[in-house]
């Protein structure tokens, strides 16, 4: 495979996506980006379960604060598990996630901001059910 | 030099210098044809996490998150699906340096995990069910089992591809297009554990933590 890395150079368009070849040609340096991943993600992970439980933290904060903590634990597995960097031998498959990514907020956000206006328009539910008898 | 030897020159060399480019472009272009299926994967996932998202609160009378959620058995999951995406990046690497022991001890690792998670989870669905918590109960429960069901099922079907890897690999070895099907399948392993970051995140602790 080491063959292959070298001639990454040649190839249009830059690596696959989850391609370590090139830029961890060792063994050694491409176990070691999967350590520091599991460690990384171990620890967002940790806590993440920690403040789902504590009462040290304001309580309204922790729905964002577990947001955020999950948003860093994804860019944690995309980094150092799928290898996406920012690097511009993988633009092509970054651009394709931030697309995605695009889809995927108007998405939740659209339909969570339809949907509320929607429920706060509404006839409150025993109204509706008293219309219809 | 005439057109036609021109032509027959040009085809010739492609043919033999570019033979090695032609797999590495091939490699490209299946990884990262994958990797935009895996993203619309993901926006399938959004779409069944915009409907829970819009129906946390729609419980009918029946119990909420907060009643239901068992963290132990979600942290364990979580340790689970973590530590198998580990070991699958340890068969690739096992793969790529084409030592076997480490493939395949680090595969049989990754299933033994997998199917862990997926044991926990079937177990929590049986809890739920048996509770009278089942999807049938209320739009939330809907809206929950449809979307942690969803990547129970992707998971199921990783671990029969994980499976057929491993007997692919016993049988044809680290062949080119053995190493591409290799290089899809741990990309869609680790997009299930990205998904399940946000699923333990946002579906089980926030809705412990409300």
């Amino acid at each position: 495979m080491s063959e292959l890395a070298a001639a990454d150079d040649d190839v249009p368009g830059g690596t696959a996506p989850g391609d370590e070849d090139s830029a961890y040609p060792t063994l050694g340096a491409a176990v070691r980006s999967y350590l520091i991943g599991l460690i990384l993600a171990t620890l967002l992970s940790g806590v993440s379960f920690y403040l789902a439980r504590s009462t040290l933290v304001w309580a309204p904060s922790i729905p964002i604060a577990l947001t955020v903590l999950a948003i860093a634990q994804m860019g944690v597995h995309l980094v150092f598990f799928l290898h996406i960097t920012a690097g511009s031998e993988s633009v092509n498959n970054l651009m394709a996630l931030a697309f995605g990514l695009l889809i995927v907020m108007l998405l939740v956000f659209g339909s969570l901001w339809i949907m509320t206006h929607l429920n706060h328009n509404m006839l409150p539910m025993d109204a509706i059910m008293r219309m219809q008898r | 030099m005439s057109v036609a030897a021109l032509a027959e020159g040009t085809a010739g060399g492609r043919a033999t210098a570019g033979s090695h480019g032609h797999e590495d472009l091939k490699r490209l272009v299946v990884a990262y044809g994958f990797w935009i299926f895996l993203i619309s994967d993901i926006i399938m996932f959004a779409a069944f996490f915009a409907t829970y998202a819009v129906l946390t609160d729609s419980t009918a009378g029946g119990p909420a998150g907060r009643d239901l959620f068992q963290i132990h058995t979600v942290a364990i999951e979580t340790g689970c699906l973590l530590l198998s995406s580990f070991f699958c990046g340890l068969a690739m690497i096992g793969a790529r340096f084409r030592k076997s022991l480490v493939f395949h001890g680090a595969m049989a690792v990754t299933f033994a995990l997998g199917a862990t998670f997926l044991w926990l989870e079937v177990h929590e669905f049986a809890h739920l069910v048996g509770e009278g918590a089942g999807p049938t109960r209320s739009g939330f429960l809907s809206a929950f089992f449809a979307l942690i069901g969803c990547h129970g099922i992707h998971v199921t079907a990783g671990l029969l591809w994980l499976l057929t890897m491993m007997a692919q690999v016993i049988a044809k070895g680290y062949r080119v297009d053995i190493l591409r099907r290799l290089l899809c399948f741990s990309l869609f392993w680790h997009t299930l554990d990205i998904i399940w970051v946000a699923l333990f995140s946002l579906v089980y602790l926030v809705g412990v933590a409300r």
